[in-house]
């Protein structure tokens, strides 16, 4: 009897403990042991765009490799989501696929978080179709604001109200949310002013989402960044753009020399200035400098052009001090 | 020579031993944890409900009530936002609608096979079916739905209107596929439930299985039947992965169940899936529709709780 109260009691003990344990584990690692040789150590936490989020998966996973010790984990939360995590100090680096806003770069300010850019690639926004689509191959910005304008809400469904060559046909909108910096991007260049686009389209922060909605629907149009219409090759198609210099296909040379107007973009990330000042932040900085190439390349964006290159690698010497 | 009779009879009627003490202190400890167990779900539900209410109050007082119910134009996220509730209420009317479409006569089918007809065998394999059925993990059924149900079945075989590649009417089937199972074994164990005297009776008046399937166990088992189909009424309306992969984010008011659209659960889950700034009137949203759902369901509660009282047949 007595013994069976005491097993009972210490069970009950010991789930208390283990209950203590989940508690706080987690919060704290395990203090370093001494690093042998210069090994570097440590986690880098990420978080942003999901348009960038491809290319620095790919410098991740490959400096991961190099550098056992080290942590990255890479989270997407959109470009804006990133920048209200980052200017709160919860990230080390936040990507972004438009340069820093005013009034996000005074939340940093306020939170003594000083963000350091880098251009890390260029991407180019596509507006893709089914490949059932046998009517167009190319629109113009107009025909592109009169499809996604706010006007358009509720009334341009039809494929036929765009050009009166198009069928009669249904005409399905896929795109980026509003958390997203492609979002951003796309209405400021096609509707004239950031956020403005009509709402009865299928907005989702997962690019995949707009790539299975065009998939599967030969009147859909959606747009998203270019290094998603390479992953799917086959699945959807791009479309050719005029910005007012005739047809122009979303390329890595059409981007890099300034032709694919005006979805043509450079994509950054901002590294906390103190972050850096960590020797293994600063070494994954320094190791996608000198790597921007094939990593861009894996990852299916455009890399630098050779006077962006320079810059960066300039700006890094500069920081770290080599 | 004095007899001392007062140690003999004071220990053991007033005051208790070591060991007894300690089975009185075990007793009280026990009595503490199993009812701190109980209060804590009460405190519990109680916070559930504040940390809906309170952040639910501040969007009431930025967006007018009228707005909330006289719109019907749902584009919360959106500049400017727009903040009509409807198309969002009738997502999840027609998601809920169609899953328990498909699952009040497959799921009771199933209880009824399983209580009158199956033998033994039969169930052994049916049973642990239907476990697995249930245990399926949601994600794993909104991809079903996504790229098998919808593109495979759905937009080949449905014959009215268009369905599109996210849409309402494959995320409701596929809902209704998930609900199956809660339908099934409540309604069941309600039918076994029914006493055995009940059945021989319609037996012994001559009735055929089907006959003392339908007209005796299945009236006697209704109350709780109703339960169950209240039940996995309730599952469908907060069902939230499923409607979100297979019906797409957006939110339309129509008459097209091959639509796509956003029931009140999948609006929570894409809204917090992406970072909405903690405050802002898009943030505050979540908690407006959160407390909504949690209103409705409770109501559907209420109603099938008088409906079961009122069916209730009890047989001693």
């Amino acid at each position: 009897m007595k013994s069976r109260t005491m097993r009972l009691m210490s069970l009950l003990a010991v789930l208390a403990l283990l209950l203590a344990a989940c508690g706080d584990g987690g919060a704290e690692e395990p203090a370093t042991t001494a690093a042998g040789g210069g090994e570097l150590e440590g986690d880098i936490v990420i978080d942003g765009s999901s348009t960038v989020t491809p290319l620095i998966t790919v410098a991740a996973e490959d400096f991961q490799i190099e550098n056992p010790g080290v942590r990255v984990t890479v989270a997407t939360s959109g470009t804006g989501g990133g920048f209200e995590k980052f200017c709160v100090g919860e990230t080390d680096v936040s990507m972004a696929s438009r340069p820093i806003s005013e009034e996000e770069t005074g939340i940093c300010e306020t939170n003594a978080i000083e963000p350091v850019e880098f251009i890390v690639a260029n991407d180019a926004l596509s507006v893709i179709v089914n490949p059932g689509n046998d009517w167009t191959t190319c629109l113009t910005v107009e025909q592109l604001n009169t499809m996604w304008g706010p006007e358009a809400e509720g009334t341009i469904n039809i494929w036929n109200q765009i050009d009166p060559a198009f069928p009669d046909q249904a005409m399905n909108l896929f795109g980026a949310g509003s958390d997203s910096g492609t979002f951003d991007y796309f209405t400021d260049e096609i509707n004239g002013e950031e956020g403005v686009i009509r709402t009865d389209y299928n907005p989702s922060e997962d690019d995949n989402v707009t790539i299975i909605g065009v998939e599967g629907d030969v009147g859909a149009v959606g747009f998203l960044g270019l290094s998603y219409v390479l992953e799917n090759e086959g699945r959807i198609i791009a479309l050719e753009v005029d910005g007012g210099n005739g047809c122009v296909a979303p390329s890595a040379e059409t981007v890099i020399d300034g032709s694919y107007v005006p979805l043509g973009r450079p994509l950054f990330v901002y590294f906390k200035a103190e972050s850096l000042q960590r020797p293994e932040v600063a070494a994954f900085a320094r190791y996608y400098a000198d790597n921007q190439e094939s990593i861009t390349q894996t990852a299916l964006f455009i890399p630098l052009s050779d006077e962006q290159a320079a810059q960066q690698q300039a700006e890094l010497d500069e920081i770290t001090g080599d | 020579m004095v007899i001392r009779t007062d140690t003999a009879l004071a220990p053991v009627s007033l005051r208790a031993t070591g060991a007894t003490r300690r089975r009185l202190y075990v007793q009280a400890l026990f009595k503490g944890l199993f009812g701190l167990a109980a209060f804590l779900t009460v405190g519990v539900t109680i916070l559930i409900v504040l940390s809906l209410l309170i952040p639910a109050l501040r969007f009431f007082s930025e967006v007018s009530l009228g707005e909330f119910f006289g719109s019907t134009r749902w584009t919360p996220l959106f500049e400017p936002p727009s903040f009509g509730v409807w198309p969002i209420v009738v997502g999840t009317a027609w998601t809920t609608g169609i899953a328990l479409l498909v699952a009040i006569p497959f799921g009771l089918g199933v209880a009824v096979y399983l209580s009158e007809y199956a033998d033994r065998r039969v169930r052994a394999i049916l049973k642990p079916f239907l476990e697995i059925l249930a245990g399926v993990p949601t994600v794993v059924l909104g991809f079903f739905g996504l790229f098998l149900v919808n593109p495979e079945i759905v937009q080949r075989f449905w014959p009215i209107g268009t369905v599109s590649t996210f849409s309402g009417l494959a995320a409701g089937l596929v809902v209704g596929v998930m609900i199956i199972p809660t339908v099934a074994s409540l309604a069941e164990d309600a039918m076994t439930a029914v006493p055995r005297g009940l059945r021989e009776g319609g037996f012994a008046l001559g009735g055929t299985r089907r006959e003392v399937a339908t007209s005796v166990v299945f009236p006697a088992a209704l109350s709780g039947i109703v339960a169950a189909i209240v039940l996995a009424g309730s599952r469908a309306i907060g069902e939230t992965t499923i409607v979100l992969l297979v019906a797409g984010s957006r939110p339309t008011l129509g008459w097209n169940p091959g639509d796509q659209m956003q029931s009140m659960a999948s609006f929570i889950g894409f809204a917090g899936i992406g970072d909405q700034p903690t405050g802002s009137t898009g943030y505050l949203t979540i908690f407006a529709v959160g407390l909504l759902l949690f209103i409705i369901t409770f109501l559907l509660n209420i109603v099938s709780i008088r409906i079961v009282r009122r069916f209730r047949e009890v047989y001693e």
